[in-house]
């Protein structure tokens, strides 16, 4: 009964599938439970209980308010959204700096096309540690000392310290100028989407719209109060502030991805055969349309896979940023929250399974897309 | 990449604690089967654990590991240094890849039950302190409201500088490195006004700073910070051997043993005080595990406390650190250790 039910392929291919699983949970359990006994057997301690304790240290930048009282669970918050601040806005720089790039070296300008080809080959070959302590240090040898801060208009000031930004405050008029240049853009819209009345009261309607915004924008500006950064002290205070930190770290990992994005950049563009271009041309479509509706479809088809790959490669890479006192996750969490508590499995875990969670959404987003433009049947 | 390399390293040895069995070796077995002795020292910081350009490693805390080697192995050479970051360092000792953590770490209560450790002594009596460009024109501490300070990650100076402007009613800007070069390097660039850490650390950074003249150290110390080797929890007798080593060091100087006069002294001295230490009287090495001449290996091949003290960080360095409160008991400072009986 049994050996017949054996000899069912299916279900022997099920029994195994089963055992193997098994296998893995059983491994799992005796890891998870070695540790435990082996952490306790060194009277060191173990558990997730820390997160709810004082931190007692201070941070450079936060993006949510964060004290030497707040816990060790919101210095890991702070960490991971300077983590993903510096990878987002990484991967947009990257973006369009690649592509610019990438179309450069395809130019037919001799000049622009080497300089294109020069970057990459410069940026990829260097280790990108080795640029990020090069922006690092040298920018910051370079800049002054806050006293003698390069000032521009009185408003926005650079030194050794950051680059410190005026930021508006905004007052009852801010709000209603808003409300104003909300309610003509939804007119505008409304008017194109329905077409009402003859063509020339839509002119009207139209260009009522256009002033009603111009006034606004203008009110808009002259509403806001500006909280100017000013020297106090050792430094400046108020208005916003870029840390150096963070703007080497940004520039480091944009400049060098971006290098390997334009390599993809050109790999797709050159992927579309050059007959398709001159098909496309001898049917009487423009050069710019050309581009737009034959070579950049197909170009994306080829660019998109490798370049969640490079999108992945920079929020890693942003883990450098310990190097040179970027508050990410690893250098807060993974290493200052680390060496306090001492529970660096947990830790390690915690850090792990947050740069995971990352690259599978990146990866589960440009799958998305990918499947989306992919090529259908035949 | 430094880091890349700092998360293997934790991997591995979280994925150690998962796979190794639950009991271990005695570390004084496996230290003389091995030949060696596995000490995990600083990145490099002078006068405590600093390689020259041949990569010999010297200063008080390699002293410290090379007189274990020569209590226990017979020769001081016999040691090999694993230099460990701030992060690195409590996580190499628990996990056995070195014997005993000489690295310039203060001991602390959490540092006992919450990793497992037990510091052998204290090696040298230090505080945190401030460094500051002298063209600031700060003369104290409570002047630095709102300053930006360099430190590094994972020490207990991130912690006593965020207390000491809190308690003090002051804001500060913290700036934190996971190395101490690179700390130094971006305090000489000028991103901080203030370059915080133990005090004896900041003589020893300065001398790398492009114009050491040009910096001060303020009067203030702000914490204590009792620096001191560790081992592992749950090997008593390896831990014997590590305090007591440090506590001969300490007795050798208070009894006048020198490296020059120990071989005289273990044949002639009829100080039975002497005679204890240098094993010609009672079986006070045979308690360790060890032989009865453990204690003239060390003077002999290391020196006494003082003698180390001197060499690296006093006025026969290039530091020249007061001995301060590492003065001996008997000269008002703190070095105090139970003798030989």
């Amino acid at each position: 009964m049994i050996a017949r039910h054996l000899g069912d392929p299916r279900l022997r291919a099920y029994l195994w599938q089963a055992l193997a699983l098994a296998a893995v949970v059983w491994l799992g359990a005796i890891v998870v439970g070695n540790t435990v006994a082996n952490l306790e057997s060194r009277g060191i301690a173990s558990g997730f209980g820390f997160l709810d304790r004082s931190a007692g240290f201070g941070v450079t930048m936060s993006l949510i308010p964060f004290g030497e009282t707040s816990s060790f669970g919101r210095a890991f918050l702070v960490g991971l959204l300077n983590t993903l601040l510096v990878s987002a806005l990484g991967i947009v720089l990257a973006t369009a700096l690649g592509f610019v790039i990438g179309i450069a070296r395809l130019s037919p300008n001799w000049l622009v096309a080497k300089l294109a080809a020069a970057y990459v080959e410069t940026l990829r070959n260097i280790p990108l540690l080795l640029q990020l302590f090069f922006w690092y240090f040298a920018v910051l040898r370079a800049l002054p000392a806050p006293r003698g801060s390069v000032d521009i208009a009185g408003l926005i000031f650079l030194n050794n310290r950051g680059l410190y930004l005026p930021v508006p405050v905004a007052s009852t008029g801010t709000v209603i100028a808003l409300a104003v240049i909300g309610a003509a853009a939804a007119l505008l819209v409304a008017a194109a989407a329905f077409g009402f009345g003859t063509p020339a009261m839509r002119g009207r309607v139209r260009l009522g719209c256009f002033a009603l915004i111009g006034l606004g924008a203008l009110w808009l500006i002259a509403s806001l109060g500006w909280d100017r950064p000013h020297l106090a002290g050792f430094n400046f205070r108020g208005g916003v502030s870029l840390i150096p930190e963070f703007v080497a770290l940004v520039v480091a990992l944009s400049t060098y991805t971006a290098s390997f994005i334009a390599e993809v950049v050109r790999a797709g563009l050159q992927s579309v055969p050059r007959g398709q271009i001159e098909a496309s041309l001898a049917l009487g479509l423009s050069r710019r349309r050309t581009l737009r509706l034959v070579v950049v479809p197909q170009a994306l088809r080829v660019i998109f896979p490798p370049l969640t790959n490079q999108y992945l490669n920079l929020t890693k890479n942003s883990s450098l940023a310990t190097a040179i006192a970027y508050p990410d996750l690893v250098s807060v969490f993974g290493g200052t929250v680390l060496n306090i508590t001492g529970q660096a499995v947990e830790v390690i875990v915690i850090t792990m399974a947050v740069y995971l969670a990352i690259s599978l959404a990146i990866a589960f987003g440009m799958g998305g897309y990918n499947r989306a433009v992919a090529m259908r049947g035949t | 990449m430094s880091t890349t390399r700092n998360s293997l390293f934790v991997i591995a040895t979280a994925a150690f604690f998962a796979v190794a069995g639950v009991a271990s070796a005695a570390t004084l077995d496996t230290v003389k089967s091995r030949g060696h002795l596995a000490c995990g020292v600083s990145q490099g910081l002078p006068g405590f654990s600093s390689p020259d350009d041949k990569g010999n490693w010297s200063g008080l805390d390699v002293d410290y590991c090379r007189a274990i080697a020569a209590a226990v192995l017979g020769d001081a050479s016999k040691v090999r240094y694993t230099p460990l970051s701030a992060k690195e360092r409590f996580t190499a000792l628990q996990s056995g890849e070195i014997d005993v953590l000489s690295r310039n770490t203060t001991w602390t209560q959490s540092r006992e039950p919450g990793l497992g450790l037990l510091f052998a002594g204290v090696i040298y009596y230090d505080g945190q302190g401030f460094m500051v460009h002298k063209s600031v024109g700060v003369k104290s501490a409570r002047e630095l409201n709102g300053a930006t300070a360099c430190m590094n990650a994972g020490t207990t100076t991130e912690l006593n500088l965020a207390d000491y402007f809190r308690a003090h009613n002051m804001k500060f800007t913290p700036v934190t490195f996971e190395k101490s070069d690179e700390t130094v390097a971006a305090y000489d660039a000028g991103r901080c006004d203030v370059y915080s850490t133990d005090q004896s650390g900041l003589y020893s950074e300065r001398i790398k700073l492009k114009k050491p003249d040009d910096h001060v150290i303020l009067p203030e110390i702000i914490s204590k910070e009792p620096l001191g080797p560790s081992v592992r929890q749950g090997d008593d007798k390896w831990f014997n051997i590590a305090r007591w080593v440090l506590f001969a060091m300490l007795d050798a100087e208070e009894l006048g043993v020198t490296s020059k006069n120990v071989d005289a002294l273990v044949k002639e001295s009829k100080n039975p005080e002497v005679r204890r230490l240098l094993g010609a009287e009672g079986k006070f090495g045979a308690n360790l595990g060890l032989d009865e001449a453990w204690v003239v290996r060390i003077v002999k091949q290391v020196g006494n406390y003082g003698e180390s003290f001197d060499r690296n960080l006093g006025m026969h360095s290039r530091l020249k650190i007061e001995r301060g409160l590492n003065r001996l008991w008997t000269q008002g400072g703190l070095m105090y250790a139970p003798p030989v009986r």
